[in-house]
């Protein structure tokens, strides 16, 4: 049985990023838990050994069962009756796996019976089992929701619902209805508050991934006649009160093992999360933030798992006397694969590890005052992060649909047939770049920070960096292309025409998602070896997808989108 | 109610990956190209253990291996995955030992470790696949035996229940405590490492494994008792030094034959006693059985 963490250096590679010192020091303090629990680390590399070895015990479970469940779970799929859903035989397996190797709540602190870990190593915990199978990852990977718990809720509330989530507890974030998907602010959900300040739910939600889980986060409309997100709230609904039934899940075409459901309240009894009206400006952002991480590292497992699928097809498949892997159609494609990976895997652990710093200063900040420095500091990284996870969510959501596409092809016709896991793996991938906000919204909360300058500050920190001499092309070829990049943003920016930004607005943040990836693969590359043809590979392509952006641009008239108009 | 569980354990090489260098050239393992594994039936025999520790709050599971000190390393194994401790029985006099020698400074630790109310092992180790161990220590303990187990069903009144995996299907028999169980490959796999007790316990070993630690979790290990496991000597268990190791090994090993099984010609036998009775003849005359 292979162990997902072990056969894969890249992810000890962005483990033992150089920044993990000053997040694990944050995180933890200075180590001041080690007195309270015996499970804390002393130091910075006993902190580090015990991410190791508790990624190792994902990595094993993932190579092993619940990666050998997968097709199985993707067959049965769950069911529901009498409005409660029963998982299939091999994700109840899966999540009983988990719960005995003490995987939920592993960013929750240890007071609240977390592990207390940060957000990065956390987050390869989420690649990894999503590799192993994409649905399940959702399961698993709804432990974020105790974040936004313990970000917002009162102590009480979080001493109450943490330590559930910790020992295995499922949850589900209700937000999308059949009238809200991507524009949340028409949540109709009704919240009402009775006379002795209780509040009950009822309405529909539809969409809802685990609908039926233990602890509901729901976003529903506390201020009666309202009509925008200023009336939404954040509630907790606890399904041991009962008033919450699936009515039905959706068949749908991937990642069949996560059921997505459809939710009706009568009169179900919840209590409010933080503070009336900042469900959705406020909390509901910072969840969806956390979500989109989520979703990102779950497309990288997917690239990971198509990667190496097609990679071994193609070493043992044979025509014409050679292993089609010989042939640069295909060698071609691969390389292109894997430097995909390489490239969104790189921004998923830079994004992680900005998310991780901003978010430890906000939770030190219930301590403490921060020092000056340190909120410039946090507010530096918050930016980043905000910068950078929609960036990372739509592109690398994007590559993974490539990748599983690629996965096939190479495959042939072989890869049509459900005898392969392949087929499985690109049904699954398809959702990535559609939910929790699809590519083209991930593109509205990106552009702002072309526009800002927020990817061009990025990319001349990257430009300062030192290189290995031998990779000096690409720093120039970068270079030259964060000018075209300049040159294509001046030209959308000045022309002072809505609509025709918007239409632009991909291509810019595209051109600066491939620049900064180029850079941070430069950046790996010059610090380890192995992922030398990865960056040479990468920059090939980004070369190539900022010039035809730019070109396309350079050549565009804002008039001429009168033709692509309905 | 509390029991205390004893789990028998080996480490041993890990046949199942066998490269070409895992045999030296006159036909012994090789151990150092081997890796060195938690015994695979062993684990299924944890995993019962801690079942019933999970339906019997208050239970100990105690580990209990013989071995090199390294040995120490299956214990802290068992004890991320639940275990509670354990003992390794290491002495060089114990080196050499066939499974009567085995089984029998087995039992001694047994009775050093006292109250016992259940001992649970694998079938059989994967490097000498004899089953033998087991069923000695039974012997030598006065304990009723129940093996081929596939599952523990329930234990009240005194008495285990246990579902056995049999050639033609399944038998479910009782036994009185205490009592000897080995357990199949066939029950459930054993539960995965548990991630707080991974951080816990990362540094437990027994003595002479703490040298090899770093000077942190020296200091670690020096206040914190439950990461220390207990190495018992053959003076420690009062075993007599003539029924161990070599000496208290009656199996010698004369010669080892690499044998390559090939199929070299068809033996077609008529469908009557007559053609077995002869066949089994022949097969205890060329010692092929026997």
């Amino acid at each position: 049985m292979a162990n997902f963490y072990t056969d894969n250096p890249d992810l000890k590679h962005h483990l033992s990023h150089p920044l993990m010192q000053k997040i694990v020091e944050l995180k933890e303090r200075n180590y001041t838990d080690a007195e309270k629990f015996d499970y804390a680390p002393v130091n910075f590399e006993d902190a580090m050994d015990s991410y190791d070895k508790v990624l190792e015990i994902v990595g094993d479970i993932c190579g092993g069962k619940i990666a050998e469940n997968a097709e199985g779970v993707d067959h049965d799929g769950p069911k529901v009756e009498n409005g409660r859903v029963t998982y299939a035989p091999g994700t109840q397996e899966n999540l009983e796996l988990c719960r005995k190797a003490g995987l939920m709540g592993m960013a929750m602190p240890r007071r609240l019976g977390g592990l207390n870990f940060p957000i990065t190593p956390y987050i390869m915990a989420a690649d990894i089992v999503s590799r192993a199978d994409t649905g399940f990852e959702n399961l698993w990977g709804l432990q974020d929701c105790a974040e936004t718990i313990y970000e917002f809720a009162d102590e009480d509330q979080k001493q109450r619902y943490i330590p559930r989530v910790c020992q295995g507890e499922t949850m589900s974030m209700d937000l999308t209805e059949p009238d809200a998907g991507s524009d949340l602010q028409s949540v109709m959900l009704k919240a009402t508050q009775k006379e002795d300040g209780t509040w009950v739910l009822n309405g529909v939600k539809r969409f809802i991934t685990n609908g039926d889980s233990d602890i509901h986060l729901v976003l529903a409309r506390s201020e009666e006649g309202t009509k925008d997100g200023r009336g939404l709230s954040m509630f907790i609904y606890d399904k041991r009160n009962g008033g919450v039934d699936v009515r039905r899940i959706e068949n749908k075409m991937g990642i069949k093992g996560s059921p997505t459901c459809e939710l009706t309240y009568k009169n179900a009894p919840a209590e409010l999360c933080g503070q009336r009206r900042l469900g959705l400006i406020k909390y509901v952002m910072a969840l969806m933030n956390g979500a989109r991480l989520g979703i990102a590292a779950q497309s990288v497992g997917v690239s990971e798992r198509a990667y190496r699928e097609a990679l071994a097809y193609a070493k043992d498949r044979k025509q014409f006397g050679k292993a089609i892997i010989e042939f640069p159609a295909v060698y071609e494609m691969l390389a292109v694969m894997k430097a995909k990976l390489d490239a969104s895997r790189a921004l998923l652990y830079e994004t992680s590890r900005f998310v991780d710093i901003y978010k430890i200063y906000d939770d030190i900040a219930k301590e403490r005052t921060l020092t000056p420095e340190e909120r410039k500091e946090a507010k530096m990284y918050s930016k980043l992060a905000d910068a950078c996870t929609p960036l990372v969510k739509g592109m690398g959501s994007e590559y993974c649909n490539q990748n599983t596409y690629d996965c096939i092809q190479i495959h042939g016709g072989s890869g049509f047939m459900k005898d392969y896991a392949c087929e499985r793996i690109y049904r699954d991938a398809r959702i990535t770049s559609i939910y929790e906000g699809t590519t083209q919204l991930q593109v509205v909360a990106a552009i702002r920070h072309v526009t800002t300058g927020t990817y061009l500050n990025m990319i001349r920190d990257y430009e300062a960096q030192a290189v290995k001499p031998e990779l000096q092309w690409i720093h120039d070829a970068l270079v030259a292309m964060t000018a075209r990049y300049e040159e294509s943003v001046k030209t959308v920016t000045e022309a002072n025409d809505n609509a025709y930004s918007d239409f632009m607005a991909r291509r810019l943040v595209e051109m600066a998602g491939v620049i900064i990836m180029s850079y941070l693969l430069l950046g790996d590359a010059t610090r380890n070896e192995s992922f030398t043809h990865s960056a040479e590979v990468y920059a090939k392509l980004a070369q190539a997808e900022v010039t035809k952006h730019a070109d396309f641009i350079a050549n565009f008239k804002p008039e001429q989108i009168a033709a692509y108009k309905a | 109610m509390s029991l205390n569980i004893v789990v028998l354990a080996k480490q041993v090489p890990d046949t199942r990956n066998v490269g070409k260098d895992a045999m030296k050239e006159d036909g012994t393992i090789n151990r150092a190209a081997l890796p060195a594994i938690f015994n695979p039936e062993d684990l299924n025999a944890l995993e019962q253990a801690l079942r019933i520790k999970d339906a019997n709050p208050g239970s100990t599971v105690t580990v209990l291996t013989m071995g090199l000190p390294r040995a120490s390393e299956v214990i802290r194994e068992a004890i991320f995955r639940g275990a509670d401790g354990g003992i390794v029985l290491t002495d060089r006099v114990l080196g050499g030992a066939d499974t009567l020698a085995t089984s029998y400074s087995l039992a001694q630790a047994v009775k050093k470790i006292g109250k016992v109310d259940i001992i649970l092992g694998g079938r059989q180790a994967i490097d000498g696949d004899t089953a033998q161990v087991g069923p000695q220590i039974a012997e030598k303990l006065g304990m009723p035996q129940v093996t081929y187990a596939e599952e523990i069903l329930d234990i009240k009144d005194g008495k285990v229940t246990v579902k056995r995996r049999l050639e033609n299907g399944v038998e479910t028999v009782k036994a009185p405590l205490p009592c000897v169980v080995t357990v199949n490959g066939s029950a459930a796999e054993c539960r995965p490492r548990n991630a707080m007790r991974v951080m816990k316990y990362k540094h437990a070993t027994s003595p002479s494994g703490v040298a090899a630690l770093s000077e942190s979790a020296k200091e670690i290990y020096a206040r914190r008792p439950e990461l220390h496991i207990q190495e018992w000597s053959a003076a420690d268990v009062e075993a007599d030094p003539e029924q161990i190791g070599m000496p208290g090994s009656p199996t010698k090993v004369k010669n080892i034959v690499n044998v390559v099984f090939t199929a070299k010609e068809n033996l077609r036998l008529e469908d009557n006693d007559e053609a077995i009775e002869n066949l089994v003849k022949e097969l205890l005359a060329n010692h092929t059985i026997g």
